[in-house]
């Protein structure tokens, strides 16, 4: 059964990375606003949409 | 403030968006094949190519990494460039990761038939592929990265953290499972043994499910549906809690895949639990999307898109309930080995992947070609056929599902078996199968009403090719500012992004290192009357694995009286050392093989072969008159066995140079002379005599010593 160290050792790894980026993001202030990402990513697109006009219009 | 102006990359979108569809339609018609296989046996044509065992590999494969995968790198370029603010890192990467995808499809759906395969599912592609899938992902996170890299947005969107989670965990999965020792081209040997072979194929397995299928989707959804609704997630805290709750407890779940097997308690015990942890995340992440559509659900009503989202979050919710309940030990003592497997993947992969990519593309399409949806009645169609086709599909398995588990394990008043012939229970689930064939044919004709649908979108419109976008840069790192701002010196200015990459670059290096010796060295038997195959053994279980016959048949026997009733005594870890690779199977559509040897003559076996339905009436098994003609392959027998060898099986040093061709010959004559007895005659050069000999082998060894099996219950 030693291979289970192996996949222990696997998913630890795999864990302790995830944990070091947890650590990062939070530290640099990925968290520090946890409402205007949501709304942000809805205006990365020119505000004219798909269906209203087919004008080239890029203007941001 | 200095803002700069880039193109987005459509064309590498629209690259996958047709690739997504294209494989999408191999794969489900290559399922609805194998669906038909079941309930008619004959719809193989006799042709070796199309049986069940060789199909269903494909099937899955076509599916999984070209259909999904090709939806989830379609979903993360579009989405990723716009959440960073940037272009794809680099172009030549992009078309490089399409381009090698493609071509390891084609290789899969070539050599999967042929019967080139290592018999692990999800994993069945020999070692040339395996490192080429290694290095097209490899791309593909070097892609992903690097645009995250050059971001001109500093907060990452919580989509990014389930694209990096998807990038970084499949590599470290995919090199774990894939440790093998080539014997040939196309032919190699897993490092590892029975019990560790299993143990590390369902770590695998269960985790492809949770970093293929589950994490880059959840990521998608995290994108699209905000977009589609028009509204920001309902909670984005609670998103960030979902991605790191998901993260961290997904990679412990593998073992319910190996409840009551030989493995140990603990472990079974540990991934129990686990899983049943997980509801917590998944639920969370399913009520986040749904409660996003509050106030919008009029929305829900005129868009395909969201309707195809409803769904597809609904049957998420739904698997990630169902999923923790299988992995309880009652429920899966019930459920292993049975169809209800089946149905609960396909209620995740028919509604969660499959409904999900689809609304996906009745977004992106318009948006590409910078026009309308040419018809909302035909998407409205293809939603409620594929609706039919799901529920067509899933109930008349989970009935037949049930049906199979509890006749197993049905005992009369007097104590024997209620159904002690297999064939009973699998003929009773037969209508449930051809009800399944007719929801699968549903579902995939709503894939062509989208198919064509798309097609006249995209001709009503006008390609885009880049769309423009502007933004200010990030501000410079200062190990940019001085000197050029290369890859490597971008990476020194993020030391936690350095030591992520060292750590998976160490980890690789060090499983590839460490596993081979360290196995090997394990393999000491257990159990002393255990004895490694014979040359015309190991031709047998080649044959045995190119023709997927594990697809239908186990070969371990849980500990319930049930089962040791059925097929002898329970399987133990000792038994399988010599098992490269473990032959286990998750699906009994027939009877478990682990104490087939001796059962019957070996005549039974040649005319079962030949035709099963002339030694077991109402069989669903396919014919193989191939193996009664074909020879089988000598010349590669020294390759096998040095192989074998390399790995732990403990042939004496030059064996493979005459002795081994030897002991082949003979056993083959003496099962020629057997067969002779049983009125079939044959030549010994012929498969089926190797295939013969390695049934007949199959949970011998344990017998031949009593007292010791006892000893080691």
């Amino acid at each position: 059964m030693s291979v289970i160290i192996i996949l222990i050792l696997a998913s630890l790894g795999v864990g302790l990375l995830f944990l070091g980026a947890f650590i990062w993001s939070v530290r640099s202030g990925q968290y520090e606003d946890t409402v205007t990402p949501a709304m942000r990513i809805l205006a990365d697109e020119p505000a004219e949409t798909f269906s209203e006009t087919k004008s080239k219009d890029k203007s941001t | 403030m200095n803002v700069e102006t880039f193109k987005y990359d459509n064309r590498i979108v629209r690259a996958f968006a047709i690739a997504t569809i294209i494989w999408g339609i191999v794969g489900m018609s290559v399922g609805m094949l194998a669906a038909v296989e079941l309930f008619y046996p004959g719809m193989n044509l006799n042709v070796q190519f199309m049986t069940f065992g060789r199909i269903r590999p494909l099937h899955t494969n076509a599916v999984i990494f070209a259909f999904v995968g090709n939806g989830m790198f379609m979903g993360i370029y579009y989405s990723l460039q716009r959440l960073c603010k940037a272009r794809m890192f680099s172009d030549f990467i992009s078309w490089f990761h399409f381009w090698g995808w493609q071509s390891i499809i084609v290789a899969a759906a070539v050599t999967l038939p042929l019967g080139y395969t290592t018999s692990k599912e999800y994993a069945e592609l020999e070692w040339p592929i395996k490192i080429a899938i290694a290095v097209v992902w490899v791309a593909f996170t070097v892609n992903l990265l690097g645009t995250i890299l050059k971001r001109r947005e500093k907060h990452m969107y919580v989509a990014i953290w389930f694209y990096i989670a998807t990038a970084l965990t499949v590599a470290v999965l995919h090199v774990t499972n894939s440790m093998t020792m080539p014997a040939g081209w196309f032919k190699s040997y897993s490092m590892y043994a029975g019990v560790q072979d299993a143990l590390v194929q369902w770590w695998y397995g269960h985790n492809a499910v949770a970093f293929f299928l589950t994490t880059p989707y959840l990521g998608l959804m995290y994108y699209f549906l905000p977009k589609a609704a028009n509204r920001p997630i309902f909670s984005y805290r609670l998103s960030i809690i979902h991605f790191w709750a998901l993260i961290f407890i997904y990679i412990w779940a593998g073992p319910h895949h190996l409840l009551y097997t030989a493995l140990p308690d603990w472990a079974q015990s540990l991934g129990m639990v686990f899983s049943l942890m997980l509801i917590a995340p998944s639920w969370g992440g399913m009520l986040n999307g749904l409660l996003t559509l509050r106030g919008a659900w009029d929305k829900v009503r005129s868009d395909p898109v969201l309707k195809f989202m409803v769904v597809a979050i609904t049957a998420y919710g739904m698997a990630t309930l169902e999923g923790p309940v299988l992995a309880i030990k009652t429920v899966n003592s019930l459920s292993h080995y049975t169809d209800w497997t089946i149905a609960h993947v396909h209620s995740g992969a028919l509604g969660w992947n499959g409904f999900l990519t689809f609304s996906m593309l009745y977004y992106l399409f318009p948006r590409l070609y910078k026009t309308e949806l040419w018809s909302t009645k035909l998407a409205n169609w293809h939603f409620w056929t594929g609706l039919l086709g799901i529920v067509f599909y899933v109930i008349p398995i989970y009935v037949a599902g049930i049906t199979e588990g509890l006749m197993w394990k049905q005992f009369n008043k007097d104590g024997f078996l209620q159904y002690p012939n297999f064939l009973e229970t699998i003929v009773q689930v037969v209508p449930m199968f051809e009800l399944r064939a007719v929801g699968g044919t549903l579902y995939i004709a709503g894939v062509f009403m989208m198919t064509y649908n798309l097609y006249r979108t995209a001709k009503a419109g006008e390609f885009e090719p880049e769309t423009e976008a502007q933004a200010a840069p990030l501000e410079k790192t200062p190990a940019v500012v001085h000197g050029e701002p290369s890859w490597h010196r971008l990476l020194e200015g993020k030391p936690v992004l350095f030591t992520v990459l060292a750590v998976v670059a160490i980890l690789i290096g060090g499983i590839v290192e460490v596993v081979p010796m360290y196995l090997v060295r394990e393999n000491v038997p257990t159990i002393s009357s255990v004895k490694p195959y014979t040359p015309l053994e190991v031709l047998g279980r080649d044959i045995y694995i190119r023709e997927g016959c594990l697809g239908c048949h186990s070969q371990m026997i849980r500990p319930f009286r049930s089962e040791t009733e059925r097929y002898g005594e329970y399987s133990k870890a000792g038994e399988f050392i010599y098992d490269h690779p473990f032959l286990w199977g998750s699906e009994r559509k027939g009877p478990d093989l682990a104490r087939e040897g001796g059962k019957y003559p070996d005549a039974w076996h040649y005319n079962h072969m030949d035709d099963p339905r002339a030694t077991s009436p109402g069989s669903i098994m396919p014919r193989y008159p191939w193996l009664l003609t074909q020879d089988m392959e000598v010349d590669g027998l020294p390759w096998k066995l040095c192989a074998l060898r390399r790995v732990g099986v403990p042939y004496p040093a030059g064996f493979e140079n005459g002795p081994a061709q030897k002991s082949l010959k003979k056993q083959a004559a003496e099962i020629v002379s057997e067969l002779k007895d049983g009125g079939v005659d044959t030549d010994p050069n012929k498969e089926i005599i190797a295939l013969i000999a390695y049934l007949q082998r199959l949970g011998v060894d344990i017998k031949s010593a009593p007292e010791e099996a006892s000893a080691n219950n």
